[in-house]
């Protein structure tokens, strides 16, 4: 009986390897994809790299154009974030099992959360774009839709870990909801939750960019503008701008999240 | 009038297998009554029908000349400020501080706006500290909870029980998760407390010697039913070996070194 089930498994894991090359070779050929090609190109792309994604003297003079959009960029990224965050927290409150008034709340603030979440960033934003026009208040709503989603997530499964015991507690002293949730379920999962913040703020700016290609505002939009008018000098010094934007955030993320964890 | 009276309880958590049937028994003020049996045998469910942390099915209990399953949110408040409740996993906030976590037994006392905010009064602050003196850990009254030893948690969950002013305290296997040492010094405080304010004690345990040792009175429950009560000093070996089903009552004997 068990050897069966163990050979039947086997059997199970080889047919799915065989499958996955054969779906591989199947994709490429109607793709017309050549690993062979693809791999030759490589060092011409790198050669094109070194040679055009070079600053000089005349991109740096636009330097402070960028950073003005690129905090432009950075603040609105956290301005979404933190703002979602406040929504996030209430909606994770009524949607977790432990803390929910009442079922029907708790399927609506999971039903929000999970649209939110598992419709893309840049599916959003195209979206918004449509409804509201190219102005940074439709990159500032898709950041912020998409943050609302996950955060909730996260939140939801904060309190869930952190607080079933002290909430049965509470309970038993005749504490109210509020009283419950204020002093047992935020305290307890606060570094939890402020981690899960930072870590989001780090995610859109990166996400930022690309929202701001898309609905042509930030950082993005001058990446845009500068990349359609083959102006790769440009191009180079805002990429290496927001990867180094990126690096203090994270650093500065980290040092925070050692400080109250 | 006895102080908690409890009948006909009965609770299934599904169709057709009941885990209390018809458990009928009342504790007068003052009383120390341990509640033993195996696993399973619906200890915990019945502890939390008291204060109906789980739901009364059918039966009654009656508290303080209340009935517990008739209350509405707030009378169901009211009673359970009046009922100290302690856990086996201690279930303090392990990020506060011991003094907070004390302060947390006055919630059911006060608005929800002053809970929130976070307001007691000198009296209450002083009651705390008064409490953690009683319980020698007021050394510690400003460590973080996460910080001290499981029965150093479990005296700040009694501190919190305590401070309620209880009439009565539940403990749900208050020392199944401790060392023969602490469950000793729990144990302790719990018989003195019974005794030096008169607050009635009922006691969910596992160890049928410690049960002898510290109740008055014992209530054997048995898959859903009581199989025994009355003083402790008539529960004869029989009747642990009938409750635990055979003679694991000799093995429980020997892992404890109280």
């Amino acid at each position: 009986m068990n050897e069966t089930v163990l050979k039947k498994r086997k059997f199970q894991m080889t047919m799915l390897f065989l499958g996955v090359i054969v779906l591989t070779y199947l994709s490429a050929w109607v793709t017309d994809y050549g690993f062979v090609s693809s791999l030759e190109a490589v060092p011409g792309a790198m050669v094109w790299m070194a040679s055009n994604l070079l600053v000089d003297g005349e991109a740096l003079g636009k330097l402070p154009d960028i950073m003005g959009k690129l905090i432009e960029t950075v603040f609105m990224s956290i301005a979404a974030t933190t703002i979602a965050a406040a929504l996030s927290l209430f909606l994770a409150i009524m949607g977790s099992k432990t803390t929910m008034v009442n079922r029907a709340f708790g399927a609506v603030s999971r039903f929000v959360a999970s649209l939110s979440r598992n419709i893309p960033v840049v599916a959003w934003s195209l979206i918004l774009l449509l409804s509201f026009g190219q102005n940074s208040v439709t990159g500032f709503l898709a950041l912020f839709v998409g943050t609302v989603g996950f955060l909730t997530r996260a939140f939801i499964e904060t309190i869930d870990e952190a607080a079933l015991g002290s909430v049965e507690a509470l309970r038993a002293t005749g504490a109210t909801y509020w009283q419950i949730v204020s002093k047992a379920v935020v305290p307890q999962g606060l570094p939890q939750m402020v981690s899960w913040v930072l870590f989001m703020i780090e995610t859109n700016i990166r996400s930022a960019t690309l929202v701001g290609i898309l609905t042509g505002t930030g950082i993005g939009y001058m990446f845009d503008m500068y990349y359609k008018t083959m102006n790769y000098e440009v191009v180079a010094l805002i990429t290496i701008t927001i990867v180094l934007s990126v690096i203090l955030i994270e650093l500065l993320s980290t040092r925070i999240r050692k400080v109250i964890l | 009038m006895p102080l908690l009276e409890v009948n006909g309880l009965t609770k299934s958590y599904q169709p057709g297998n009941p885990i209390l049937k018809d458990v009928s028994f009342s504790v007068e003020a003052g009383e120390f009554v341990a509640v033993i049996g195996p696993s399973g045998a619906g200890k915990s469910t019945m502890l939390r029908c008291l204060n109906r942390m789980v739901d009364i099915a059918e039966g009654q209990v009656f508290f303080d000349g209340k009935d517990v399953g008739a209350q509405n949110k707030k009378g169901l408040r009211d009673v359970r400020k009046h009922i100290g409740m302690v856990f086996q996993h201690y279930n303090l906030v392990p990020r506060l501080t011991v003094i907070e976590n004390v302060l947390h037994g006055r919630f059911g006392y006060k608005s929800t706006l002053q809970g929130v905010l976070g307001r007691f009064t000198e009296a209450e602050k002083q009651k705390a500290f008064e409490l953690l003196e009683k319980l020698g850990i007021a050394e510690h009254a400003y460590k973080r909870c996460d910080q001290l030893s499981g029965g150093q948690q479990q005296r700040v969950g009694i501190c919190r029980a305590l401070i309620q002013d209880p009439k009565i305290i539940l403990c749900d296997e208050p020392i199944a998760s401790l060392d023969p040492n602490s469950s000793k010094v729990i144990m302790d405080h719990l018989k003195t407390i019974s005794i030096e304010f008169g607050i009635t004690c009922i006691v969910n345990l596992h160890q049928v010697d410690v049960a002898k040792d510290y109740a008055n009175r014992v209530i054997g429950l048995k898959k859903g039913e009581v199989v025994f009560d009355g003083p402790s000093l008539l529960l004869s070996e029989s009747f642990t070996d009938e409750i635990y089903g055979m003679k694991t009552a000799v093995e429980t004997r020997e892992l404890i070194t109280v």
